[in-house]
């Protein structure tokens, strides 16, 4: 019977570092890309992946099994990848009192227009860029609970103990989240009304 | 229900997380409303959408980086437990220095020797004893020895002479 991340976390704790390079292999790659989606920077969410599993296992001492595994892992690298961005953010600021800013996350995201067949003319590599920065664009509480539920798919309750807030607030967290995605995300996801006969006006 | 209600419930909706009461109650409202079902149909793209992301893969790098990091961490042994922290070590170290230091300064206000001390003591008693004694203006004036030091004073030659005579 395979053993649970919390009974390999145990293990951890009693000596085995068999168990904690198994809890490497895996989630190195769940980190990394949840890091990577954070911070939208390879090197960044390498290091910031290896100071995850580094403070796992200088915790391992004292690590008592309240929660699932994953929430804890998880809220390790949420709150190191939040840090991360705010700190980049405010470094960014500081720059930008000397000199103007003229990387791509400067720039506003041209939308292409409505009437273009998107789908036609975007090849699947800016596609897929196009809507990496939708979501780097979102405010970053927003963007790690859109990255906990679509991509890690937790449930309600894991990700607002990651986010430490009530499920209410996570709900319209990602309300917020989605909604702003539906409109960045227009010229892919838009369709037209098709409304019924008989059908009320939207109130 | 209204729309904006509705709208906030399509998320739990669409990812199959809500209640069955509030699924009967968003398919009610989508059946008769063409814009919710608009948006609707727009959240699901946006969550095909958001698959089109590639996931990366760590570098080679990655495990050897975190299995070294691991491995330069100081190992505790069974006797960590007293040895205690470089910080709190000197923390103490200083408040024990500071101690000595302070015990073994000069007395901002020296205290007299013993004898010294208590004569001192004896002559601010008597003092204070006497002042009832001199505010009391009868006793100064029937006191001879005050009045023949003031007279002395007003007349030395008189004084000089009532000296002698009392010596012969």
């Amino acid at each position: 019977m395979a053993r649970s991340d919390v009974q390999m976390m145990l293990d951890v704790k009693a000596g085995d570092n068999a168990s904690f390079d198994f809890l490497l292999q895996k989630y190195r790659s769940p980190l990394v890309n949840f890091l990577y989606r954070m911070v939208r920077d390879t090197a960044t969410a390498e290091d910031l992946a290896q100071e995850v599993f580094l403070r796992v296992y200088r915790a391992r001492k004292q690590y008592t099994p309240s929660a699932k595994f994953t929430t804890w892992l998880f809220r390790i690298a949420t709150n190191l990848a939040l840090n991360s961005v705010r700190d980049n953010r405010y470094h960014k600021m500081g720059i930008s009192l000397d000199a103007p800013v003229s990387d791509e996350d400067s720039a506003p995201m041209e939308l292409p227009a409505r009437e273009m067949r998107v789908d036609d003319r975007m090849i699947e590599r800016d596609r897929a860029e196009f809507i990496r920065r939708a979501i780097g664009m979102l405010p970053e509480k927003q963007r790690a609970a859109v990255l906990l539920h679509k991509y890690e798919e937790m449930d309600y309750g894991e990700i607002a103990k990651i986010l430490e807030c009530s499920e209410g607030a996570l709900k319209s967290l990602l309300f917020r989240a989605y909604e702003t995605l539906r409109v960045q995300l227009a010229p892919l996801v838009t369709q037209p009304i098709t409304q019924g006969a008989g059908e009320r006006r939207p109130s | 229900m209204k729309c904006e209600d509705i709208g906030k419930g399509l998320i739990a909706y669409l990812d199959r997380r809500a209640s069955s009461a509030d699924r009967r109650v968003i398919e009610e409202h989508l059946a008769g409303c063409a814009a919710c079902r608009k948006r609707a149909e727009e959240y699901r793209k946006v969550w095909m959408a958001l698959d089109e992301v590639p996931a990366i893969e760590p570098s080679f790098a990655f495990d050897a980086r975190v299995r070294q990091r691991v491995a330069a961490e100081p190992q505790r042994h069974w006797f960590g437990w007293f040895v205690p922290q470089a910080r709190l070590a000197f923390s103490a170290a200083l408040l024990l220095a500071l101690t000595v230091w302070l015990a073994k300064l000069p007395p901002s206000n020296p205290v007299m020797p013993g004898a010294t001390a208590q004569a001192q003591e004896e002559q601010d008693f008597n003092a204070i004893k006497d002042l009832g004694v001199l505010e009391n203006y009868d006793v100064l004036t029937k006191f001879d020895a005050l009045s023949q030091s003031a007279a002395a004073s007003m007349h030395p030659e008189k004084a000089q002479q009532d000296d002698s005579t009392a010596n012969d």
